[in-house]
Order: C-alpha cells, then sequence, then structure tokens
C-alpha cells in the first residue's frame, strides 16, 4: 500500500529524530528504539523504548520452552537412584528433613523407591526410564541440568520464578524481556507466542504477562480451536474484502487527519492498521496445521481441531520457521501428589508422558532435519522437581510426592548447547545436588546468553530501579556451552 | 628556557583562571556539581556501595572523614581535596572514576570552583519545601486567561513560541467532557453550548461538568491505578475479594469535592480518628488493596510482611513521588534515604492488624440498604421486649447491634469461615469463600476469646457424601491440649461432584451436635478435623459452628420473637477488608531486615520520618500523624506530587514527567516555577480542593489551545512539553471502551454498585461470587466497574496499556499496536455499538451524506469536512456494491438491510479513526 509504505518511511526519520532528542535531551541514553513488529508501536511518553541489537554475537534465534507444569517427577524420568530403591517404604531420616519446609509433607513420611524401570540410552549412555521410551532415542542430541534448584515450593511463586526471575507478580516474563531486547524478525505474528494444552499453569496468564514492560510485549496466547488470537476475526458479516476496504478509508482519514494536526503518531497507527490486517491472513495461516504433511502430523502425534500438546508442538515449530522469536508451551498435569488415581508417579505419570513423549521427540528430531535446531533453543522442565520422600495422602494406594525445590532435572538441545551431555549431581536419594547446581537464575542468564544478551545489562528502569531478569542473581553456566 | 612570550602567556592564562574564580557567580551545587556526580561518582561512592567510606548522598558522608583518614571534601581549598587530588590523578590505578575515561575539563574546573566557593552543600530541590514567594511572571503575549498562562506563555516567549490558537468550541467541548467526566457530549449537549452566546459560557460548562456525578467515575479511575484495586486477592488462588464499597467511596470522595488532605488522612489512617464512621473505616480499604496469598503451605506471616512492604513502598509513590522499593534492601542508590529509613517508615504500618488470613479479618461488615431498613426495624422491635440487660445500644455500627443481640439472647451462630487462625491446609470453598473444605487429617481452625460459660453443647453445620467422612474434636488455649468433646461427621446427602462443588441445596446439610465438658470463662477455642475411615483429597464441609448454652436467654421469651430473631440472624452481610491497629498489648515489634528478607531481622526500629524530613519533627509516633505530616506544610513532596498527577491527566505528561521519581533520578520539571506556584496555591489558597485545582487547568487559556503543530513547533517542541499547542494524547483504556458506547448510546449511565461480570471478561461462571453484578442488563456499564481479575484481566483493557492492579502504578505508558486495532476493528461490543449507530442514523436522516454528517457529529462531536465525507460515502458504497456483487439475487440498495450494512461499516470505521481514540 502506498500510504503505508510512506508512512512507515515518515515513521522511520521521525523515530530517529525522537530517539536522538529523547537519549539526547533526557540523559537515559544507552537504548535504541525497537523496531518491533515493524513499524513504532511507542506513543510519544514512552519512557524507555526497547533495544533492538543483542551484546554480542547469538548461538540462537528463537527460543522454544516445553513447561510441564506441575512439576515432574525427576526421580522417575532422569535421575535414576538405586539407593533409594534400597530404602523404599522405611521411614525418613528426621535429619532430612530438619529445617525444611513442604507444600504437604508432615510428620514422618516414608521413602519412595523410583516407580519406573531405568535403562542408559544412546552412546552418551544417557539413564532414561521407560516411561520415555521415544525420547530416549534421542537422548544425544540433548544435554540434561540435573541439579537444578529454585527458590520456591509453591507452583506459583515458583513458576513466577522460573519465568521472571521472581517469586511475585509483576516482573515481566522471559519471553517479554527477549522480545524487549530482540525485537522479533517477522513483522507480521507477535514475538512471543503462548500455547497450551490440558488447561494451563495454574498461575495462570500472568505468567506471560510483560510485568512493567509495554504491553506490546506481552506473551500472546495462541490456540489451535477456535479464534487463533483474540478479536483477529472479523465480525459477522465483513469479509475480507470488506476490511480491506475499510482499512484503506479508516487510513486515508487518518492521512487527511495528519495532514491537518501534523502529529506523527498518527502515522504510527496508519502502519498499525496495516500490520493488523496482515496478522488476520498471517496468524491463521501459521496456526493451520493441516496444511503439514500426513507424516509430520503422524510424527507427531496431532489432532485436528483440539488444543493438544502434540499440535503445540507442531505449532511451535511452525512459529519458529516463520520467525517468532519466543514460544512457550505449558502443559498441565504434572502434580503427582498421589492424592488420587491419576495423580500419582506411577499410573498418573506414566500417562502425563505418554502425552508429551511422542509430540517432544518429534519437536526435537523436526528442528533437526529441518536445521532449525541449530538456530533454536529447545528447553524442557517444570518449576521444581519432587520428593523422594512418598506422599500418600490417602492411604489408598497412590503413591505421590511433594514439591521439592532443591533437585530436579531440566534439558536444553539446540544453538550452541552441548549435545550428549549431563551436568550435574544429586545425591544418593534425588533430594538435593550435590555438584554442578544451577539455579533457575542461571538458566536465565544462560538462556539469554544464547541469544546474544548479557543477563546484567538487559535492564529496565521502573520504580527507581533498573530492573534484570534475573534479579541480581546469576551466572552463565559455561560448562555446557559448546 | 622559555620564551618570554611564553611566560607571558602562562601569566595571562594563570591570571585569568585566578580572576573567574573570584568573579564568577556562585556555582548551584543541584544544577552543576549534583549532576555530575550522580552521573560519575554515585555508582560507588552511593546508597548501595559507599567504597573507602565516602558517599555523595549525605552531606555528613561526603564531607566526613574516610576509609584513608583524610578528608574529601575541604571547603576553600579544591589543591587539599581528595575529591579534586584524585579526579586529577596522574596515575590511572588511583584516578577517579576508577576504570574508566578522566572526567572531562569543564566538570574538574566546576568541581574545583564549587569546593574553593566553600562547597556549599543544597538539598535536591524536590526535599525542599516550594518557594511560597513565587509571583507569576509577566508575559508579552496576550489572551492570558489565568496565572497557568504566565508562566507557560513566558517559557514561550523565552524560545520564540506563540501559542496555538484557540481550539474551535466543539472540539474543546469534547476535550473538556472527556477529561472532567470521560465521556463525550452528545449531539444535543453540542448545540446547546453552542448556541450559548452568553460571556463565561465555558466556565459555565465546566461548572456544570465538575457537579456531574460521572466527574467522581472519571476521576476514581486515575486514583484506582495508584490504590491498585482489583476484585480478586492476586497470587495463584486469586481468590474473589469484596472490596468495591472501596472503589464507590473513591468516586463519592471525588464527587463530593473531599479536599485532598482529608482524602490522604482518611485512606491511609481513617480507621484511627475518633469517632468511628463506616466512611473512614471503608476508605482504609485503600491499603487492603495490596495482594495476599491463599495457596496452601504459604507462611501467613511472609506474605503479610510482603503486605506491609508494599504498603510502604506504595504509601511513598503515591503521596511522594518516591521510590522506597529499593530501600528496603539498601541505602537508596541516588537518592538521600538510608536503608533504616524504610523500617522506620515501615513501623507505622507494621501494626495494622490483618495477616495474610483465608477470611481477609479485620473486615467492615454492612448491611445492603434494602436489608438495613428491616433490620433496624426488627432490632428496635425485640429491643422493646426483652430485659435491659439484653438490649443493645444503638450507637455502635448495625452490624454490631445485631450480633450483640443474637449473642445476648444467646442465638449463637458462627459462620466457619470467620476464623482467627488456622492450620495450613485449611481452605475455603469458591467463589464466595462462605464455609470450608479442603479440611484435612488433624488440620485445625481456632476461634479467639469464645465465652463458653453455660456452652454445654456445639454444632457443626456440615456436609458431606462419606459414610464415616470424619469427625471434629475441640481443644482449648492449645490444639493439643485434652480435647473437650468430639463428634462423628457421616453422610448427608449425595450431590454430583463434591470435591470442589459446594452442595447448593440446604437439605445436603446436617449439623452434628458435640457435647462439651462446661468450662467458665472466655477461651480461645480450636476444632480439630480428623480423616474417618473413607478419604478422598479432603473431609467434609463445614459451614457454621453453632453454640448451645444452657439456658440462654431467647427460651425465656415466646415464639414471636424467636422468630423474629431467627430472621435477623438470617441476613447476609456485605464486608469490606479494612485497616485496623493491633492493641498497644499486641503490637508488633519492627526491625530492619538485612537484604529485604523478612527471615533475617537485625536491628529494632521505632516508628519514624526518613532522616531527610526528619530535622524539624520527632513527635511522629503513630500511623495518623505521619498521614498528616503528608499533608502539613512541612511536606515538600506532596503537593507538587499531587498537582503534578492532576496536571498529567489534564495535559497528557506530568510537569514532572516521572510521576512515579521526584528524587534525582527523576526528570526536571519542565515548568519548575509553575510547578511550585501550582504546589503552594493548591495547599494554601485552594485548600486542597481538588475540583478547585482541575477548574484552574481547565480554563486555563493553554487547555484551550487548538492541539495542531506546525513545523517550527515540531521542530523547538516537538513533545509539546513547553505547551504550544493543546494537548493530542490517546484516551485511556476506560476512555475509549466508555465513549464507545456513549456514542452509539448504548452506555447504561447507572452509578456505583458491585462490579459486573461483563461477557467480554470470559469470567467462568463457577469463579463468579454472589456479590458481583452478573445482570445481562448490565453489560453496558462503564469500564471502571469492570470485574477485575488479576490473573486474568480485562483483555482489551489491557490492549490499551492498563496496568493489572497488582502493585501501584503511576503512570500508564501508551502504545500504539496492531493489537489495539483488531480490539477496535473486531470486538464484538464495538461492534454492536457500530450497528446502533447505524440504525440511529438511518432512523434519523434521509440521504445517505446528513446520516455520516450525523454519524461523524455523533462519533467526533464536530463537523465533518468534505474530504472525509467523501470517503466515508465510498466506504458505503463499495460496501453496496460488493454486497450486490456477492449475493446479487438477495440485493438491492433500497433494502433497509443492505443499507444498515454500509452504515455499519461507515460506523465501524468511524471508531476506528486516530482522532476519536485521541483528546484533539
Amino acid at each position: 500500500m502506498g500510504i503505508s509504505t510512506e508512512a512507515r518511511k515518515v515513521q522511520a526519520l521521525y523515530n530517529s529524530r525522537r530517539h536522538f532528542l529523547r537519549n539526547c535531551m533526557s540523559g537515559l541514553g544507552g537504548v535504541t528504539l525497537s523496531s518491533y513488529l515493524g513499524g513504532n508501536l511507542w506513543a510519544r511518553d514512552v519512557p524507555k523504548p526497547g533495544i533492538s541489537n543483542p551484546h554480542f554475537l547469538p548461538k540462537a534465534k528463537h527460543v522454544i520452552f516445553l513447561h510441564m507444569a506441575g512439576a515432574p517427577s525427576q526421580i522417575e524420568l532422569f535421575d535414576f537412584k538405586p539407593e533409594l530403591q534400597k530404602i523404599d517404604g522405611q521411614y525418613c531420616p528426621p535429619s532430612l528433613l530438619e529445617g525444611k519446609r513442604f507444600a504437604f509433607l508432615s510428620g514422618n513420611p516414608k521413602m519412595l523407591g523410583p516407580q519406573s524401570n531405568f535403562s542408559q540410552h544412546g552412546s552418551s549412555g544417557a539413564w532414561v526410564s521407560d516411561y520415555l521410551p521415544k525420547f530416549a532415542k534421542v537422548v544425544d542430541d540433548v544435554c540434561f541440568l540435573k541439579a537444578m534448584h529454585t527458590d520456591e515450593f509453591n507452583h506459583a511463586p515458583a513458576q513466577f520464578f522460573m519465568y521472571s526471575g521472581s517469586p511475585r507478580t509483576g516482573r515481566p516474563s522471559m519471553g517479554s524481556w527477549v522480545t524487549y531486547g530482540l525485537g522479533t524478525p517477522n513483522e507480521d505474528l507477535p514475538g512471543f507466542v503462548v500455547l497450551i494444552s490440558r488447561g494451563g499453569p495454574s498461575s495462570g496468564k500472568r505468567l506471560w504477562s510483560s510485568g512493567f514492560l509495554p504491553t506490546i510485549h506481552q506473551g500472546v496466547q495462541c490456540r489451535s480451536k477456535g479464534e487463533p488470537v483474540l478479536n483477529l476475526e472479523n465480525p459477522p458479516g465483513v469479509d475480507d474484502h470488506l476490511r480491506r476496504r475499510s482499512i484503506d478509508i479508516i487510513n486515508k482519514i487518518n492521512e487527511a487527519e495528519y495532514q491537518e494536526v501534523q502529529d506523527p503518531e498518527i502515522l504510527t497507527r496508519i502502519s498499525q492498521y496495516e500490520l493488523a490486517y496482515k496478522m488476520q491472513t498471517s496468524v491463521p495461516d501459521v496456526m493451520n496445521i493441516d496444511a503439514e504433511p500426513t507424516y509430520i502430523k503422524e510424527m507427531y502425534g496431532v489432532k485436528a481441531g483440539e488444543n493438544t500438546f502434540a499440535n503445540n508442538c507442531l505449532l511451535a515449530r511452525r512459529l519458529v520457521e516463520k520467525g517468532v522469536r519466543f514460544v512457550q508451551l505449558y502443559d498441565r498435569g504434572w502434580d503427582s501428589h498421589g492424592a488420587g488415581p491419576g495423580n500419582g508417579v506411577g499410573f498418573g505419570l506414566r500417562q502425563s508422558c505418554q502425552y508429551v513423549d511422542q509430540a517432544m521427540t518429534a519437536l526435537l528430531t523436526d528442528l533437526k532435519q529441518r536445521g532449525l535446531l541449530d538456530e533454536t533453543l529447545l528447553i524442557w522442565g517444570g518449576e521444581f522437581g519432587r520428593t523422594p520422600m512418598m506422599e500418600a495422602r490417602t492411604g489408598k494406594g497412590f503413591l505421590g510426592r511433594d514439591h521439592n525445590s532443591e533437585a530436579f532435572t531440566m534439558w536444553m538441545a539446540g544453538a550452541g548447547i552441548k549435545k550428549g551431555f549431563s551436568y550435574g549431581v544429586t545425591d544418593e536419594i534425588g533430594f538435593a545436588g550435590v555438584e554442578n547446581r544451577v539455579h533457575v537464575h542461571d538458566l536465565q542468564a544462560t538462556i539469554l546468553h544464547e541469544l546474544g544478551l548479557d543477563h546484567e545489562k538487559l535492564t529496565y528502569r521502573f520504580q527507581g530501579r533498573d530492573y534484570r531478569l534475573t534479579d541480581v542473581h546469576g551466572h552463565l553456566i559455561k560448562d555446557i556451552l559448546i | 628556557m622559555i620564551s618570554a612570550e611564553l611566560r607571558y602567556g602562562i601569566f595571562l592564562a594563570v591570571l585569568l583562571v585566578a580572576c573567574e574564580g573570584l568573579h564568577q557567580e556562585e556555582i548551584s551545587f543541584n544544577n552543576e556539581i549534583r549532576p555530575i556526580l550522580n552521573k560519575h561518582c554515585l555508582r560507588c561512592h552511593g546508597g548501595v556501595r559507599a567504597n573507602g567510606n565516602l558517599s555523595f548522598l549525605f552531606e555528613e558522608d561526603a564531607f566526613g572523614e574516610t576509609e584513608s583518614g583524610l578528608q574529601a571534601i575541604i571547603p576553600g581549598s579544591h589543591r587539599e581535596s581528595q575529591l579534586y587530588q584524585r579526579i586529577v590523578h596522574e596515575d590511572p590505578e588511583l584516578r577517579m572514576p576508577l576504570d574508566n575515561k578522566p572526567l572531562p575539563p569543564e566538570d574538574i574546573k566546576l568541581i574545583a570552583r564549587w569546593i574553593d566557593q566553600g562547597a556549599k552543600w543544597e538539598k535536591h530541590w524536590a526535599y525542599v519545601p516550594p518557594d511560597e514567594s513565587i509571583v507569576p511572571p509577566q508575559t508579552k503575549i496576550s489572551g492570558v486567561e489565568n496565572p497557568i498562562d504566565q508562566f507557560v506563555f513566558a517559557r514561550l516567549e523565552e524560545s520564540d513560541l506563540m501559542p496555538a490558537p484557540p481550539a474551535d468550541p466543539a472540539t474543546l467541548m469534547r476535550r473538556l467532557y472527556l477529561d472532567l467526566t470521560g465521556l463525550p457530549p452528545t449531539v444535543q449537549q453540542i448545540d446547546a453550548f453552542l448556541a450559548d452566546d452568553d460571556p463565561g459560557a465555558y466556565e459555565r460548562l465546566v461548572d456544570r461538568l465538575l457537579s456531574s456525578a460521572h466527574f467522581g467515575e472519571r476521576w476514581a479511575s486515575m486514583w484506582l491505578d495508584l490504590a491498585r484495586y482489583a476484585d480478586t486477592k492476586g497470587y495463584e488462588k486469586d481468590s474473589n475479594r469484596s472490596i468495591w464499597k472501596y472503589r464507590d467511596w473513591v468516586i463519592n470522595a471525588f464527587n463530593s469535592d473531599k479536599p485532598y488532605d482529608k482524602f490522604s488522612i482518611e485512606q491511609l489512617a481513617g480507621d484511627l480518628i475518633t469517632p468511628p464512621s463506616r466512611d473512614r473505616l471503608i476508605a482504609t480499604a485503600f491499603h487492603r488493596n495490596s495482594i495476599s496469598n491463599d495457596e496452601g503451605g504459604t507462611d501467613d506471616e511472609e506474605f503479610r510482611v510482603a503486605s506491609v512492604i508494599e504498603r510502604v513502598a506504595t504509601t511513598y509513590e503515591v503521596w511522594q513521588g518516591t521510590t522506597m522499593a529499593c530501600v528496603q534492601c539498601h541505602s537508596h542508590p541516588y537518592d538521600p534515604f538510608r536503608q533504616k529509613d524504610f523500617y522506620t517508615s515501615m513501623a507505622f504500618f507494621n501494626n495494622a492488624s490483618d495477616s495474610d488470613i483465608y477470611n481477609e479479618q479485620p473486615k467492615f461488615y454492612h448491611f445492603d440498604d434494602h436489608d438495613t431498613l428491616e433490620i433496624k426495624e426488627i432490632i428496635r422491635w425485640i429491643n422493646t421486649r426483652v430485659d435491659s440487660t439484653e438490649r443493645v445500644d444503638f450507637n455502635s455500627f448495625l452490624y454490631q447491634q445485631r450480633e450483640q443481640l443474637l449473642y445476648n439472647l444467646g442465638h449463637r451462630v458462627v459462620e466457619a469461615e470467620e476464623f482467627n487462625q488456622s492450620s495450613p491446609l485449611i481452605e475455603l470453598i469458591w467463589p464466595d469463600l462462605d464455609m470450608l473444605w479442603q479440611v484435612q487429617d488433624s488440620s485445625w481452625i481456632r476461634f479467639d476469646r469464645v465465652d463458653l460459660n453455660n456452652v454445654e453443647q456445639i454444632g457443626f453445620r456440615t456436609a458431606t457424601p462419606l459414610d464415616f467422612a470424619g469427625s471434629i474434636s475441640i481443644h482449648l488455649d492449645d490444639p493439643k491440649s485434652e480435647k473437650i468433646g468430639e463428634v462423628k461427621v457421616t453422610k448427608t446427602g449425595s450431590w454430583d461432584r463434591w470435591q470442589g462443588t459446594k452442595p447448593a441445596k440446604n437439605h445436603l446439610f446436617k449439623e452434628f451436635i458435640a457435647r462439651i465438658k462446661p468450662v467458665p470463662g472466655e477461651h480461645d477455642v480450636y476444632f480439630r478435623f480428623w480423616i474417618g475411615d473413607t478419604y478422598i483429597q479432603h473431609l467434609f464441609y463445614l459451614d457454621q459452628i453453632i453454640y448451645y448454652e444452657k439456658q440462654p436467654a431467647r427460651h425465656k421469651y415466646g415464639r414471636e420473637l424467636n422468630e423474629k430473631l431467627n430472621a435477623l440472624s438470617s441476613f447476609s452481610s456485605l464486608t469490606t477488608p479494612i485497616i485496623q491497629e493491633l492493641p498497644d498489648e499486641r503490637s508488633r515489634e519492627t526491625f530492619i531486615y538485612n537484604r529485604g528478607s523478612w527471615l533475617t531481622p537485625t536491628a529494632k526500629v521505632a516508628a519514624g520520618l526518613p532522616g531527610i524530613f526528619n530535622e524539624k519533627d520527632k513527635s511522629i509516633e503513630d500511623r495518623l500523624a505521619f498521614a498528616k505530616w503528608l499533608v502539613s506544610t512541612q511536606n515538600p513532596l506532596t503537593s507538587r506530587v499531587a498537582v503534578n498527577r492532576f496536571w498529567a491527566q489534564i495535559f497528557g505528561t506530568g510537569l514532572v514527567e516521572t510521576m512515579e521519581e521526584f528524587g534525582s533520578q527523576g526528570a526536571e520539571p519542565s515548568h519548575p516555577e509553575l510547578l511550585d506556584w501550582l504546589a503552594v496555591h493548591f495547599s494554601n489558597d485552594l485548600k486542597w480542593r481538588m475540583k478547585a485545582l482541575i477548574r484552574l487547568l481547565v480554563t486555563s487559556a493553554t487547555y484551550r489551545q487548538a492541539a495542531i503543530a506546525d513545523s517550527i513547533k515540531l521542530e523547538i517542541d516537538p513533545e509539546n512539553r513547553l505547551l504550544s499547542r493543546g494537548t493530542r494524547t490517546r484516551l485511556s483504556a476506560e476512555q475509549i471502551r466508555d465513549q464507545i458506547l456513549a456514542v452509539s448510546d448504548l452506555l447504561d449511565r447507572k452509578l456505583g454498585g458491585p462490579s459486573v461480570i461483563f461477557p467480554e471478561l470470559n469470567i467462568p461462571e463457577s469463579n463468579i461470587p454472589g456479590w458481583a453484578d452478573q445482570s445481562v442488563n448490565s453489560r453496558y456499564r462503564r469500564t471502571l466497574y469492570a470485574f477485575w481479575v488479576r490473573t486474568d484481566p480485562f483483555p482489551a483493557m489491557m490492549t490499551f496499556d492498563t496496568p493489572d492492579r497488582t502493585i501501584c502504578v503511576s503512570h500508564r505508558v501508551r502504545t500504539n499496536t496492531p493489537m489495539q486495532a483488531l480490539n477496535l476493528l473486531n470486538d464484538r461490543t464495538y461492534f454492536e455499538a457500530s450497528t446502533a449507530i447505524a440504525n440511529r442514523i438511518l432512523h434519523d436522516e434521509d440521504e445517505l451524506s446528513q446520516q455520516i454528517e450525523l454519524a461523524y457529529r455523533m462519533v467526533m462531536g464536530r463537523s465533518i469536512t468534505s474530504t472525509k465525507l467523501e470517503l466515508l460515502s465510498t466506504l458505503y458504497s463499495d460496501t453496496i456494491n460488493h454486497l450486490q456483487a456477492e449475493t446479487p439475487e438477495n440485493v438491492s440498495d433500497s433494502d433497509e438491510e443492505v443499507k444498515l450494512k454500509g452504515l455499519t461499516m461507515v460506523a465501524n470505521a468511524l471508531l476506528n479513526l486516530d482522532e476519536f481514540v485521541v483528546k484533539g
């Protein structure tokens, strides 16, 4: 469109001048304007725009984070503990409980041995249980972090901690920090997309909030069922032709208004209406998994028209392929307390594993075969781990484990991360890390590093303070980088 | 050998420098030296780090002895001052700033001269009270309406700018309506105003709008961001919170023009003013809007402390424009606040009795207007028929009267969820939190100081479908003491999905009665819950606890009185969480927390003001005194911060752009003298009356300018900080939705009341509390009444930059995004509004051009230009042509339906225009 191209040009000129004025006049300096989603999104009073360049050469262009909300048991999946099997059913030594806070454990609990069968896989010899048979075949592409730990032992605070570096609400999510820091390569799609299966995380939409960063950095929830993005579809009776015509007229009137009042903000609005129109086509396109060949759909195990984890994995690949910066998946159903059928580390956890095993393996394989894994960081994990102590609330034979902030396993793959590698060791019963422990802030620092961002320099001034994703902590995990 | 010429040259240079030193004007620490120190020195010699025991934040530290035993600044001699020696040091390892380029020579010169002139220290301007002697300057520019214009025009003159011409009356009127009431004028209102030729028509309109009931709604929106008002509690559970009475209090406070000093004191300390009043107690809910955590396994004390810390930070941000969040961990990096200052301030707030418990006590209990009349009547009726010792006096609040009367007559029913304390693993059932569920084995609840004299039985109204669900034991003063009674809870009925679904019907509940050992006196009573023979996730639901006395007074009276008593007991109350001070004997001590962590308390502190304010008055010891000090003449900031907020609402940007930050990291005021003059005028002359202040702002000529830029204005004043034209800022999220509903005449203008469940909020049925307004008829109420869920806020509002209300936000950013375009283009409610406009114009006018002219006037308040009319006519005919091309058999252009569709597209376009979403 003539108008929009012109508007963009004028806008770009205006931006560079405004940028100059802002940074030189207010002395807040040091940052450049984000060209996020194409045109300029900033009305005149936005205090500090984003930065659009990495601090150093990035390894990853994209991130896909698979979050198993509720916290999967490391003891049944990756952290093989034969010693724990030996003391199965014995009372927990009180020394292990001293000074510890738990969500539910009380009194004197018994120890619970692993409920799955472990074997070693691949040339790296990684231990994976029979709960994840498909994933076991790709372990040579993966780096395990086995001594993860966090500060929080309840779901919501731990989830906030994982994504915002703080257990409280109000801070920006990791995906928001990343789009704030880097912008996004594809102007026609949101830079930070969230996909949900089985109900999503317990802490709700706040988890992908942009916090004090401007709302454009907020995660946009996309769905494979119903309207893919809120307000994306035209109202009844308005088809694409009418929408196109009305946007043309709206923009022409806005242009006339601009001629009269000379407010450059109008030009920004003109370009945003063009982008909105493009999103109306580009988002449904990318969300349409029917376009994939059958063998790919079978590889992931997708189900048309549903918000399944498998669909979301395939969508994640499509989104990354189209240039989306940060794709966040949440799958619910991993909180294995043993409070009832389907909620234990036996049958329940096995079911959840079956639900994700094929799709997450397919995602890794698919990214690899397309060469996308080299520029995409794939991360898998939960908000914390689970205790080696048994939780048996019902006394009815449903075996469960309580929350454990001291040890859990995550894995990463792709973009600059070592392959077939395992980092960190927990004690003999998998209760706490004893070697190469990785704190959540360290993980965050490392993710940003792979994207070319220095976690100490990616800051935003709010309430008189420069905030960071990693608060005042975080160390890069150098040992896992190639 | 130095040549004579060179020697002479050196001599001259030295002479020049020396003369410069003698004759230079005095150097201002604030204007010239502090910025250098802030930029280059505070990182290592500030509030976070004071390397070498030197900090430039506080006068006493800057002039004190450093680690090396030397003094950094020796007034009068820059050569002897370490500060000077180190910035000019030849050795890069000793030169300051360390590991950095040396300071620019002109900065070094300034510092040297400042030291030589005596190194006079100044407080930052924000901590010095505004100058009361400022007189509005003279200006040659004509058209001054009030003193604001004198300041603004004089500043424009300095920059060789002229103000813009006055806005056309219809545009100005729309601006004024939106600013004062948040709603645009109707076509009739515009016509009436344009027809009023009498002098003072504009001022009369201002006065009319200031007295409109919608004034309070519009300004409450601003304040509710600061108050972080929401209808849920935050964190993971995000349970519902009934606190909408506070929102109505704010609306009423603006409407009744409550002076800002009273407005402030009541919200911060209304509970400490005697005698207590319902309104003043509800005002204290300001600080009960802090988030609280109902999640299992959390430590209530941790989250109580978190709330108190948040209240301190919020108080300083709202009234002082000062960010204190960083001071909880360490001294302020850039402003003169020591870490201790945070905790002495915290001590003012630390004695509030609320403690993050589930039922949000303390609460103010009240009844709706209809019930109030009936209850008063019943109490009066009973009171005249019972013994004098059993009567109630009418001085207390109605709820207390009812409770007292029921108690006096031995009718003692207690809601189980109103416990004073509980073990973990006790939860309240959603969405109303009106009974216990998730009662787990060996968990307990405690009621404080229960009168057990003459009590011989205790009943428990419970529900469960399990045969033997569990038992309840009763203990005094300690949950592990010997039980004084016990009762089994068995099957009361069956219903679907009993876990988490509360029994809807009364007959599903049964009362189980425990006989207790008689014990005299008042006791803290513990009820403990024990597993039965079946257990699935939880034991049973517990709704009420009933104390049975041996000979309750009610038995003396006949059936009629007892029936009245039952009726009296059955009225349910509304509740609002409030602030109440703990009694002296239970008051809490306040400690400095190491690095802000509540688990590591260090030194104990007493309540007091931050050091920078504390020079005169050390007698401020409680929250009420603190609140009064905030709005006293001793406080340098409150009035400035307040006038700046109102200014920003009216003119788009604050005189100080950083509304949340007036300290040394804040922006310099665009018009410092105007800020101070306004601050003094507001507190002294206007006696803190907010309406008078707003009136002053909107009756200025500055406000009435047209919002039209030209190349000169864009060059010299690109962001309109000098106010060389009218303000053109995007409307707030609330204003945008309200405006769409108003111009389409869908708006329901009802004032106040419970928060409303709009369909577009998509709140699941099971999450909607009984007190919320769910009526379909309320869907077009104003946006500020939307039921606000913190974890899932109103999507369209978030798209237009509303904060999520988790914490206090002074300053909404204004973005301009494609998501906003999608919202305005496609939102179903907004499209309904387009159809409503189309219907109206189709009905009222015959010709297309008249229809479009009318629509434009309804939407924009002014007349349409020919260009815009032509473009919209094209959209109309394109739409009709397209519809005919798509389905020629069904469509003819005389068809009303088709016309309506065409006009709907026109209206939809109007609601998407830039000029519609900005205040022009």
